[in-house]
């Protein structure tokens, strides 16, 4: 028996709204941060499906470009975030609020 | 049959991973819940036939953006996260409303989307095949993100680096 | 090959690789003893069995009837987890590593490896990378300095040294034109090791490995003298023994790595009747990897410990910059053959 395709877009849809409300509820920038790169692992997954339905490998390999930039974004997103502790001492998103210190 | 076990299981190992996520208050646990997903999400890309993919996204998502997540989290220390209190408002809009917008889209995706069953390994994804494309095909785009790549380096390690005047330590005239 | 044989060859070459990896790990340990002692003018283990052979059964049964410690502060879950991923990521880049050729015991043949992938290497890639998170959560779970400090170290430390790992491979596999092990080492027929074509590549790796597993001369995780013990201070009994023994499996899957890459694996001689055949290739490879992890305890009880900020200095501005050269140097000549 084969999986349907839409079981697959279920799960990418899920893991995506995950996401979202994982950035809307979080108040730990890192935990935010990582709420995103949930979203990210959502959509790829439905980017492979899409790919093994249309038999278009291209969409792998667009796969492999949304990594690259996952981890072009963390590397600076945490080094943003390191920053901002050492200026603020918080990580509460709620607290990061003053434009100078 | 046993594709759809796997699926299953898998599939099982990343909502519980996703909501876990969302419950956990300490970032860490957060982040070990996220590596379960990403690892689950390559045993998916697997059964859809992306072996190459489904070791970039040991190596690059559960093996080394994640391991930086770890290390942010152990250096900084981060401890439970304050409860933001949220408006009733939100919660009394926001939970139906994502429930409808769930079966909605539930709804559409099962019978109205005619899409077909995938096989196992539907598509073979394997290295030979995604490196022509890679560096044939979209040689552009993959030389452009390595250029990205570069700027993001340069730019975490100028955002890291401490400002000059505390590098130098107290000053002496003040 | 129906799929109740599969499950079953599967199985029993699982379970076969497991009790021979735990077993090299442990005698591992005893070379490692042994070596040390007569590079210092002592004799080492010498008391249980003939030449202390069975110094490790013993060591294993004290790490049984030792008591378990746990503190009252730890992070518990992660505490107990840490060295359960620590081993389970150790043991499960063995599964793609080929130690012979073909070989057939009555009407079953099969290759001697667990399964050849066309990922194969990448496998071996990522499974130490999962890796780092066992020294990680050990180390910010036991909620001590010492731990934290070395886990913090070990972590950093793998990260850094498995780009110039990976990228040290590189070269071979344009080479071999394949991420299959087994395909590169069939690249290497008639003498063509790759030790010959890829000294710079070879000599990057070697360095990249001894860091990766945290052996000496980088062994600053665990640096005695100034950490305690590093990520494992607050482990006793067999937790403890798990991440000795993650750590030597990670020894040996390097030291397999190195056979295979670079010194054409199992190949070499072979002739006489069959059943010789088919042994003399596991023959090769073993003395093969026996030379490499000679060479471990050898450079480790000869050269004094680096300091941390040359480790990292070592790994980003000198491993890195050669193993890019070795990868460019390569593709240009094997562009230039056609």
């Amino acid at each position: 028996m084969m999986v349907p395709l839409s079981y697959y877009l279920m799960l990418s849809g899920f893991l995506f709204a995950c996401g979202v409300i994982g950035f809307l509820i979080k108040r730990n920038i890192i935990t935010i941060f990582m709420s995103i790169e949930l979203m990210l692992n959502g959509v790829n997954l439905s980017f492979v499906a899409f790919a093994a339905q249309w038999h278009a490998l291209s969409g792998q390999v667009f796969v492999f470009f949304v990594m690259v930039v996952a981890a072009a974004e963390a590397a600076v997103g945490l080094a943003i975030i390191i920053a901002v502790y050492r200026t603020r001492e918080t990580l509460n998103v709620d607290r990061v609020n003053l434009l100078k210190l | 049959m046993f594709h759809l076990i796997l699926f299953l299981f898998f599939g099982a190992i990343c909502v519980a991973g996703a909501v876990n996520l969302l419950v956990q208050s300490h970032p860490i646990n957060s982040a070990l819940s996220l590596i379960a997903v990403m690892a689950s999400l390559a045993v998916e890309y697997l059964l859809l036939g992306a072996e190459f993919l489904n070791a970039v996204q040991v190596i690059v998502y559960a093996g080394a953006i994640m391991v930086l997540f770890v290390i942010t989290i152990m250096l900084l220390n981060a401890g439970k996260e304050a409860s933001s209190g949220g408006s009733r408002v939100a919660i009394v809009l926001g939970i139906p409303g994502a429930l409808v917008g769930t079966l909605l889209i539930g709804w559409t995706l099962l019978f109205h989307s005619n899409t077909r069953a995938v096989p196992i390994g539907a598509l073979k994804g394997d290295p030979r095949a995604i490196a022509q494309l890679l560096f044939h095909d979209f040689l552009l785009p993959f030389e452009i993100t390595s250029v990205l790549i570069l700027i993001a380096i340069m730019g975490a390690v100028v955002l890291t680096s401490r400002p000059a005047a505390v590098a130098r330590g107290p000053r002496r005239d003040g | 090959m129906s799929i109740t044989t599969f499950v079953i060859i599967s199985l029993i070459k699982s379970l076969a690789v497991i009790f021979v990896m735990m077993t090299a790990a442990a005698y591992s340990v005893w070379l490692e003893r042994k070596v040390s002692a007569h590079i210092q003018n002592r004799w080492g283990p010498t008391k249980v069995g003939p030449f202390g052979l069975l110094q490790p059964l013993a060591d294993g049964v004290k790490f049984i009837f030792k008591e378990d410690l746990v503190e009252a502060n730890v992070y518990k879950p992660l505490y107990i987890a840490a060295p359960i991923i620590a081993m389970m990521f150790a043991l499960t880049s063995i599964a793609v590593i080929p130690f012979g050729n073909w070989v057939e015991v009555g009407p079953w043949g099969t290759y001697l490896q667990v399964t050849d992938l066309n990922i194969g290497l990448l496998v071996i890639l990522g499974s130490t990378s999962m890796g780092v998170y066992g020294v990680a959560l050990a180390g910010w779970s036991s909620n001590s300095k010492y731990s934290l400090l070395g886990g913090l170290r070990a972590s950093a430390q793998m990260i850094s040294y498995e780009v110039s790992l990976g990228l040290a491979l590189v070269g071979v596999l344009i080479m071999a034109g394949s991420l299959s092990v087994r395909d590169i080492v069939n690249a290497q027929r008639h003498l063509h090791w790759n030790i010959f074509f890829q000294p710079v590549g070879f000599v990057v790796y070697l360095i990249s490995a001894y860091a990766e597993t945290n052996r000496a001369p980088f062994d600053l995780p665990e640096a005695e003298s100034e950490l305690v013990a590093g990520y494992h201070t607050e482990y006793s009994s067999m937790k403890f023994a798990m991440f000795f023994v993650a750590e030597y499996c990670n020894m040996v899957t390097v030291a397999c790595l190195a056979t295979l890459m670079f010194f054409g694996g199992w190949l070499g001689p072979v002739g006489g009747p069959p059943i010789v055949q088919a042994l003399l290739p596991v023959i090769w490879f073993c003395l093969k990897v026996f030379f490499f992890m000679f060479l471990y305890v050898w450079v480790r009880w000869t050269l004094p410990r680096f300091r941390y900020d040359q480790l990292m200095a070592f790994g980003w501005k000198i491993l890195l910059p050669l193993a890019l050269a070795n990868i460019v140097v390569t593709a240009l000549i094997v562009a230039w053959r056609g």
